[in-house]
């Protein structure tokens, strides 16, 4: 199951919807804003800000604790962390990026199709989303991982799969809604071809929410392509990447050096609650959405 | 009308399941280079004769449907091939380890399950600065994914304190008990946050219901009102998101059993995914993919039986 499943099937949709109730105020959004925007900064400026090369390997400075020298310390191999979590940002991000943007395109393309033409074609697309719906996402990657070999490219291509019905499902339904409006058959009487209605207009139309959706489920994708490298068959070693930097510190927890990890798996909290609040600012600003 | 109902959900059952096992058969064939290396796995470039004597074996070069209902046929009388780098039948390479899976999943449902409902009814009840503080907490618990509960828990509870063991699976109910405690924990905290927080909406949404507040005004006894009116009408709710969580724990085993190194399917799936072993991977992956959907189907139409009130038109 994705991480996203676990909040699209409960009530009332997102995870973190409490606590947006209980901090009313723009000041959390303004840190959410904050944190993504570091993380952005970082991924994009790594080899300016990072101190050392992320996989510079120094026998004489394994498993140093923090220092002038080493901020966030060192990792089994002497490691610069710092570094290693900035060049990380990298992978951890881009990945989750790309799983949402294919979904959300490819899910906007089939959604929209479906509720314009009707008839069997929108049956068999709501079949089908339905189907992968019901998969297990992480189920369907490690299958993929085993006939395509591990990588962060595999998983990237069926995680896009795996989320192609969060969005496409309810694109469709808000799709076939505005399919229906008076606007729409006023088009057509004007003798405006169905192809350019929708592409001039419908998804026009459907973009804020098609926005919120890809902007929520980035948080879940993130999660997922970490968990995936976690389990070592995404990201592969030496690559900096989060949820590979939690798998490789924790050979070192037994001995007590669990720095590497904990500062890796951190940073991820941290930024996937930074994400969803500010979905969930997004998706009041663009729908007038309270919930 | 429930008839209708269940029939539909059995059909899309069966089609789920249908479309999950012709995906993973049909993984085989769509990898590039010869399917056979496929089913021997990892590293070094077979021989000619081996590679030969898979395809006869395996039935490689069949058409696909003939291999395809030959494997189905396979699977549903319990032989699910041969493992070529475990060197075992995969039958037994799974019977071996569900023990594990299953006891790891029982222990996690009932952390999940109990407290949850506990804490989420506790806190509609109470209200003030408990209800505050469940929700604050179950908030933060909802945001740390798996695999980075499990590695706080081992430097927490195992390392800094040296309470329960970090490893493996242990032998016999109560070393079980002991070794499966941290990863139960791991695989359940995300889950109980979430299941304490929709039973504290459904149960505040039933406390503030007419027939409740009449019940309050007849002078109903609190724990009758609690028990009969509340708990009851919130049962629907409580037991669909407990079984979207259980459902949920399946396919999150491969994670926490990699991350303590418990001998379980799940990590029997992520470890034969990595060398390639597909025979494996297949049966696995139909299996998980199977009690999945089994898993969610039961939990709607058992919440559909409870409540009368949900739609039994609705899709999906």
């Amino acid at each position: 199951m994705t991480t996203y499943q676990i909040a699209a099937l409960g009530r009332g949709g997102a995870r973190w919807s409490r606590l947006r109730r209980l901090t009313r105020g723009r000041g959390v959004l303004v840190v959410a804003c904050a944190v993504v925007a570091v993380a952005v900064l970082a991924a994009l400026f790594a080899p300016l800000l990072a101190p050392y090369d992320p996989d510079a390997v120094d026998p004489a400075a394994v498993y140093q604790g923090s220092s002038a020298a080493h901020w966030l310390g060192t990792d089994d191999t002497g490691r610069d962390i710092l570094s290693r979590l900035l060049y990380g940002a990298r992978p951890s991000l881009l990945a989750p990026a790309a799983v949402t943007l294919t979904a959300g395109l490819g899910g906007t393309v089939l959604a929209v199709s479906a509720a314009w033409l009707g008839g069997w074609y929108d049956r068999l697309v709501s079949a089908l989303l339905d189907i992968v719906f019901g998969f297990p996402g992480l189920v369907l990657a490690v299958v993929a991982a085993a006939v395509f070999g591990a990588g962060l490219q595999v998983a990237v291509v069926t995680l896009s799969l795996a989320y192609l019905p969060y969005i496409g499902r309810v694109v469709r339904s808000a799709a076939l809604r505005e399919r229906n409006l008076p606007y729409v058959s006023a088009l057509r009487m004007l003798g405006m071809s169905g192809r350019r209605i929708c592409l001039r207009h419908l998804t026009p139309n459907l973009l804020p929410l098609v926005l919120v959706q890809v902007a929520t489920s980035f948080g879940y994708a993130l999660l997922d392509v970490a968990a995936f490298s976690f389990i070592g068959l995404g990201a592969q070693p030496p690559t900096a990447e989060w949820g590979l930097m939690v798998a490789n510190g924790s050979t070192g927890i037994l001995a007590g050096r669990a720095e590497q990890s904990l500062y890796a798996g951190a940073v991820i909290v941290v930024f996937v609650i930074a994400c969803s609040l500010l979905g969930g600012g997004l998706s009041r600003q663009l729908l007038g959405d309270d919930r | 009308m429930i008839g209708r109902f269940v029939a539909r959900r059995a059909a899309m059952l069966v089609a789920t399941a249908l479309v999950a096992s012709v995906a993973v058969y049909g993984a085989l064939f769509i990898a590039p280079g010869d399917p056979a290396t496929l089913l021997i796995g990892g590293g070094k470039p077979p021989s000619p004769q081996l590679l030969a004597e898979i395809h006869r074996q395996y039935h490689l070069d069949d058409p696909f449907l003939q291999g395809y209902l030959r494997w189905l046929g396979g699977m549903l009388h319990g032989d699910a091939g041969q493992s070529l780098t475990y060197k075992d039948s995969v039958t037994h390479l799974v019977t071996e380890r569900i023990g594990n899976t299953a006891f790891l999943v029982a222990y996690a449902a009932v952390l999940i399950i109990v407290p949850g409902v506990t804490l989420g009814t506790v806190a509609a009840l109470r209200g003030g600065f408990g209800d505050t503080l469940v929700t604050v907490v179950t908030t933060a618990l909802m945001a740390v994914p798996t695999f980075v509960m499990s590695v706080v828990l081992i430097w927490w509870l195992s390392v800094q304190w040296d309470w329960l063991p970090a490893y493996g699976a242990g032998e016999g109910f109560t070393g079980r008990l002991e070794h499966l405690t941290l990863p139960a924990l791991a695989l359940a905290t995300a889950w109980l946050a979430y299941v304490a927080q929709v039973t504290r909406s459904a149960v505040r949404a039933e406390l503030a219901s007419e027939h409740v507040e009449t019940a309050w005004a007849r002078g109903v006894p609190e724990r009758f009102v609690v028990r009969k009116h509340v708990l009851r009408n919130a049962a629907g709710p409580l037991f669909s998101v407990s079984g979207v969580a259980v459902a949920g724990l399946i396919a999150g085993c491969s994670i926490v059993e990699q991350a303590f190194g418990i001998n379980g399917i799940g990590a029997l799936l992520v470890q034969s995914a990595a060398k390639q072993d597909l025979a494996v991977v297949q049966a696995l992956a139909l299996i998980t993919v199977v009690v999945f959907v089994v898993v969610n189907t039961l939990v709607d139409v058992v919440t559909a039986a409870l409540d009368h009130r949900v739609s039994l038109e609705g899709t999906a």
